[in-house]
């Protein structure tokens, strides 16, 4: 009996002592080695009379358990101590800076194509795309502009030969064209690309971006013709409501035509989209003519609907404040990392279009 | 077209304001551009009379004016025109006036010491004419009596600018705008009740039109007008054709606009004794020469429409008249022309010669063909007001008739159309009220269009006029369903959209640059490929469509190296051309990376960006894309801009169908002519329409998930080869052996040099050896091992290294 109370209360004192690791397991085998204090007790478990055994062995256990405990704990306590001393040593400037790292940037006009995307995707529209290279038939004739029609003065074409037959799309319009010889009504496209004319100044590049709009079905009408770009327009600039004026203009391939505006003030320098009392044209839309339906045997006392063409480096300007078209195409670094988008913000209906 | 509202008010009665004017023109589709004032200021040029004139004290021409302004004080003006002479009535601006024509400001200034308060003008110093000699000599009879009184009478009518679109001729008038606004409500159209020409003599100019096949010329009025004396305008005139800021020139010329002006009815003036033997209109032939009034001379091809006389073409039909015939204030005799010409012909006429007038824009949109008499009428009678002389009856030669041109309407398709109710009254107010003649029929209106409205020919024309006249505001909204049947994007697109933010994501800045490129350039990147010429290219720098995005990209990142960025990584996705005809074109992902990687680093090494490093951007965006890197195939065949030892080409599997990518640096002697100052330049292009597109959806590509959990090992073995071996070959040979354990491969040590025979070098590999059924035992290694030596010596001549 006193053998344990001696055993335990000389090593609970020992353990209290400022040890070093090598002292402690020294402790250690002194108790737990083979001939331990404590494993020799265990041995002697047998020899101990049948009355008093079972106490002597719980007893036994249960200094074995706080001895091993004393030991386990003041192993930990040296070592963190010891980890602690080798960290005070390891501190290092981590306002250094990080290993380098590359960030590219998407477009600004990309980007404005895939948000316009995504806000037609939601009310069905899919996207079509048609070749840069177009013959005239697809770009003018079949779009009701004729031969020697002055609507052809509109547009300055660059021809890629002497009889200017095959030209550089002045218009994303003739993918309209493209699509319904191809397929049959009803039809619900969007088609964005680059288009071309031989303009260039200060606002004009002979190189630019538009989306066409269609929407063909038996019963489409110029109300829906309001509201889907009312709608556009609105999901586009991100606000809740917008100013919108339809007037009336022309374009030989659509009868009635309009023209869009929305409003816009200038608040502390910045254009401000949707209230205000100046008016920005921003696209071009009407009913489809039926002389171009009939051209892409689609039956106009049948189908009838709607087509829209807006000017996507515009909308891009007007959206994020750019003021200088021709930037858009000099692909200066500084103006790239300024106005371009990172490759992760990619926009969607759930996300949201813009941060 | 320039429009005044008091211009507009010769046909309108109206009560309503300018600003509601200005809305309402927009509202039915005669856009305004814009709105100036013109006669801000013109107020403070002063009627005067020149009191005494001294010769001035320091120079020769110079004379120093006491000039009566009609206030207390007597002006000082200093004045170099000859005809500045005592008793001469003119119109003086004092200082603050702003010269209409220079828009110079006066100020008070010293000429030659002599202060001088204000100039005396000359007409062309005020827009009144051409008249640049001398000061503006007033009649003393009418201004005697009126000095010190503004000369301009005062308007408040501002200049209003308005885009016609091409449609709409009749608005080429100021009487077509104001039928608009009529039938619109603004007011109501004057009933003009033009006067006729009454005469008994007999127009003697014989007029013929040839009948001859593409007779641009339908019909051809005219009159003579006899013993006039062409003159100055009247004021009235003068004024009108100033406030919508055209010059005056002579009576004749200023009557001849006005009615161009005021009704859209071009005429033409010949001085009658300068035509020989009458007039035959007919078509050129090729060779013909004129001069015309432009003063220049044209060489007709066949078939354009002439007036001529016996001695040759007197002028272009509709689009400009010649000098030989042209009327000048010593004109006695007028023949005055109003004919009707063929658009078609007028266009192609004046695009073949290069030639713009305001008559031609008329006649190419489409000039009323029952406005000839009225304009004869009206011109013919103020010629004889203003300059005299005795009119001869009308003639009018006509080789057709004009069609009479009618249009069935059911009133159903204007609600189907705009998606709004109309009552059939408006309907009908409106289509009266723009001139149509209505008769009606059941469900139908038949409708006889007008005669200036050439734009108008089938049932849609007519909704678009009701909507226009009844207000687009009227339209109501439709919300859109938000509803989708069809994907959005094919896969195709998908991919583009994917691969455009992969490579970004890499470090590289998206450009979009133009499609076309300067043919220097072009050369250097066109590879096969032949050259692609714009006919009419904005300039010579960009005169090509480009053969690759390189010509750009290259050019566009030598711009960013000279502005100091000397690592940049910029690319661009977008079309290549490889002929003129459609749908010759491919989509390009094209990448260009200059510099070093880790410059002026703390941390890491600098070095230079190399081939690996685009290998690794083209390769990752692939694998990212979904293509099994496991299955590519590259080899060295390159186009000739790449360097020919340091670029490769890459296939997605070895059967080596179509070319996906190429990688490599930009060959040196393109970079030496271009004069790029970097360390290193690599580039790629990944060909988009060449990747495979995957069959099967996302969902069906993931497989069955299965991992071994048995023990996998690592072997290392080092090989000796000849030099040509490819990387790409070893570990070919070294996955053929057993692609069920042989689970990755790994190339960690390429060597050269010390101990390695010349012309051989070292390539060391590390393979993973992994089954899935079991645990691999020693012996069953062992003979993996063997089998891999064995298969890599046979199929590539390696030595293993001992």
């Amino acid at each position: 009996m006193s053998d344990l109370k001696n055993i335990q209360n000389d090593y609970s004192a020992k353990l209290n002592n400022n040890l070093s690791l090598d002292e402690i397991n020294q402790i250690k085998s002194e108790l737990f080695g083979k001939n331990g204090l404590i494993s020799s007790q265990f041995k002697n478990i047998g020899s101990i009379p049948e009355t008093d055994r079972k106490k002597f062995a719980s007893d036994l256990n249960q200094i074995k358990d706080e001895l091993q405990n004393l030991i386990t704990n003041k192993i930990n306590e040296i070592e963190s101590k010891k980890i602690n001393e080798k960290l005070e040593k390891e501190k290092i400037d981590v306002t250094l800076p990080e290993r380098p790292f590359a960030r590219g940037k998407i477009h600004p006009v990309s980007q404005t194509i895939d948000e316009i995307s995504s806000i037609f995707s939601e009310i069905g529209f899919s996207v079509e795309e048609g070749p840069d290279i177009e013959n005239e038939y697809n770009n003018f004739t079949a779009l009701n502009t004729p031969d020697n029609h002055p609507a052809r003065d509109m547009h300055d074409t660059f021809y890629l030969d002497e009889n200017k037959e095959i030209l550089l799309r002045t218009h994303t319009s003739p993918v309209q064209i493209r699509t319904m010889l191809k397929d049959k009504p009803p039809f619900k496209i969007i088609a964005p690309g680059r288009t071309y004319r031989s303009d260039s100044d200060q606002t004009h590049a002979p190189m630019f971006h538009q989306v066409e709009g269609l929407h063909i079905d038996k019963d489409i009408n110029m109300g829906h013709l309001k509201g889907c770009l009312n709608y556009f327009i609105k999901e586009f600039f991100e606000v809740k409501k917008i100013k919108m004026r339809f007037r009336p203009s022309h374009f030989p391939f659509t009868e009635p035509s309009a023209e869009v505006d929305i409003g816009y003030e200038i608040k502390d320098g910045k254009i401000v989209i949707g209230e205000g009392d100046q008016w920005l044209e921003i696209l071009g839309c009407g009913m489809v003519h039926p002389n171009v339906l009939k051209n892409v045997k689609v039956d106009p006392s049948k189908y009838q609907g709607y087509a829209f063409g807006i000017g996507i480096d515009r909308l891009a300007m007007l959206k994020y404040g750019i003021n200088d078209l021709r930037a858009f195409f000099d692909c200066d670094y500084r103006w790239l990392n300024h106005f371009g988008f990172d490759p992760l913000d990619v926009p969607s209906n759930y996300r949201g279009l813009s941060r | 077209m320039k429009i005044t509202f008091d211009w507009l008010k010769d046909h309108l009665d109206t009560k309503l304001k300018e600003d509601k004017l200005l809305e309402q023109l927009t509202n039915v589709g005669l856009e305004v551009e814009s709105v100036e004032n013109l006669s801000v200021g013109l107020d403070l040029f002063k009627i005067a009379k020149i009191l005494k004139t001294e010769k001035h004290p320091n120079a020769d021409r110079l004379k120093v004016c006491d000039v009566d302004v009609g206030e207390k004080e007597i002006k000082k003006v200093v004045c170099g025109a000859a005809n500045a002479k005592e008793g001469l009535i003119t119109i003086y601006a004092p200082p603050g006036a702003v010269v209409p024509k220079s828009k110079v400001k006066l100020v008070v200034a010293k000429i030659r010491d002599v202060t001088s308060y204000g100039m005396l003008c000359s007409e062309s110093e005020l827009n009144l004419s051409d008249e640049s000699d001398g000061i503006t000599e007033l009649s003393p009879k009418k201004y005697e009596k009126s000095i010190g009184k503004s000369y301009f009478s005062k308007s408040d009518s501002n200049l209003i600018d308005l885009s016609i679109t091409p449609n709409r001729p009749d608005c080429l008038g100021v009487r077509g705008i104001a039928r608009d606004l009529a039938a619109s409500g603004f007011g109501k159209l004057k009933n003009l009740k033009e006067k006729k020409i009454k005469s008994n003599t007999k127009q003697t100019v014989k007029v013929k039109i040839s009948k001859e096949k593409n007779q641009a010329c339908s019909s051809f009025g005219s009159c003579l007008i006899t013993n006039v004396k062409n003159t100055e305008s009247p004021k009235w005139l003068k004024d009108k054709l100033v406030s919508i800021g055209q010059k005056p020139i002579s009576a004749i010329v200023d009557i001849t606009n006005y009615v161009m002006l005021d009704i859209n009815r071009p005429l033409h003036a010949y001085d009658a004794d300068k035509i020989e033997k009458g007039i035959v209109v007919r078509n050129s032939k090729s060779g013909e020469e004129f001069t015309a009034l432009d003063n220049k001379s044209y060489k007709l091809d066949n078939g354009m429409c002439v007036i001529s006389d016996g001695k040759g073409v007197l002028g272009l039909g509709g689009i400009i008249g010649g000098t030989r015939s042209g009327t000048e204030f010593d004109t006695k005799n007028i023949l005055l022309e109003s004919a009707y010409f063929e658009p078609r012909s007028i266009r192609s006429t004046s695009k073949k010669l290069n030639l713009d007038t305001d008559a031609k824009f008329r006649f190419e949109r489409g000039i009323d063909p029952s406005s000839i008499e009225d304009g004869l009428n009206k011109a013919a009678l103020l010629i004889k007001e203003i300059c005299g002389g005795e009119i001869s009856k009308i003639d009018i030669q006509r080789i057709e008739t004009d069609k009479i041109r009618t249009i069935k309407f059911d009133t159903n398709l204007f609600e189907k159309i705009t998606g709004f109710k109309i009552s059939l009254k408006e309907i009908l107010k409106i289509l009266e009220d723009l001139g149509f003649k209505i008769k009606k029929e059941k469900q139908n209106l038949k409708l006889t269009i007008p005669t200036w409205r050439p734009d108008i020919s089938q049932e849609i024309d007519i909704v678009e006029e009701l909507v226009r006249i009844t207000g687009y505001d009227k339209i109501k909204i439709i919300d859109p369903i938000k509803e989708r049947t069809k994907s959005t994007l094919t896969q195709s697109q998908k991919l583009f959209h994917f691969l455009q933010r992969a490579i970004a994501s890499k470090g590289y800045f998206e450009a979009i640059t133009w499609s076309f490129t300067d043919s220097n350039y072009n050369d250097h990147f066109k590879d096969k490929n032949k050259e692609i010429k714009i006919v009419n290219p904005i300039s010579s720098e960009l005169g090509v469509l480009r053969n690759s995005i390189f010509s750009n990209l290259i050019m566009y990142m030598n711009k960013n190296l000279d502005r100091g960025f000397k690592d940049l990584s910029i690319f661009e996705i977008g079309p290549i051309f490889s002929g003129s005809n459609p749908g010759e074109q491919n989509t390009v992902v094209c990448g260009l990376s200059a510099g070093k990687r880790s410059r002026l680093s703390w941390i890491e090494k600098e070095r230079n960006v190399d081939v690996f490093d685009i290998k690794r951007d083209v390769v990752q965006t692939l694998v990212e894309a979904g293509y099994n890197s496991d299955k590519f195939f590259i080899d060295s065949e390159t186009p000739n801009y790449y360097h020919p030892g340091k670029s490769g080409r890459l296939f997605l599997n070895r059967g080596k169908d179509q070319i996906a990518a190429y990688f490599g640096e930009i060959h040196p002697n393109i970079i030496k002519k271009i004069d790029i100052k970097t360390e290193s330049l690599v580039g790629f292009e990944i060909f988009l329409d060449n990747l495979k597109l995957p069959k099967k959806t996302l969902k069906d590509q993931k497989t069955k998930f299965a991992v071994s959990d048995y023990q996998k090992s690592e072997r290392d073995f080092a090989f000796v080869v000849n030099k040509e071996v490819k990387a790409q070959d070893l570990i070919n040979a070294v996955s053929s052996v057993d692609q069920k354990l042989i689970s990755n491969i790994r190339v960690f040590d390429v060597y050269e040099g010390e101990n390695i025979p010349e012309n051989q070098k070292s390539i060391a590999i590390s393979v993973t050896i992994q089954s899935s059924e079991k645990t691999l035992n020693d012996n069953d290694l062992e003979n993996i091992n063997n089998s891999i030596i064995k298969t890599v010596e046979n199929k590539t001549g390696a030595k293993i290294r001992s």
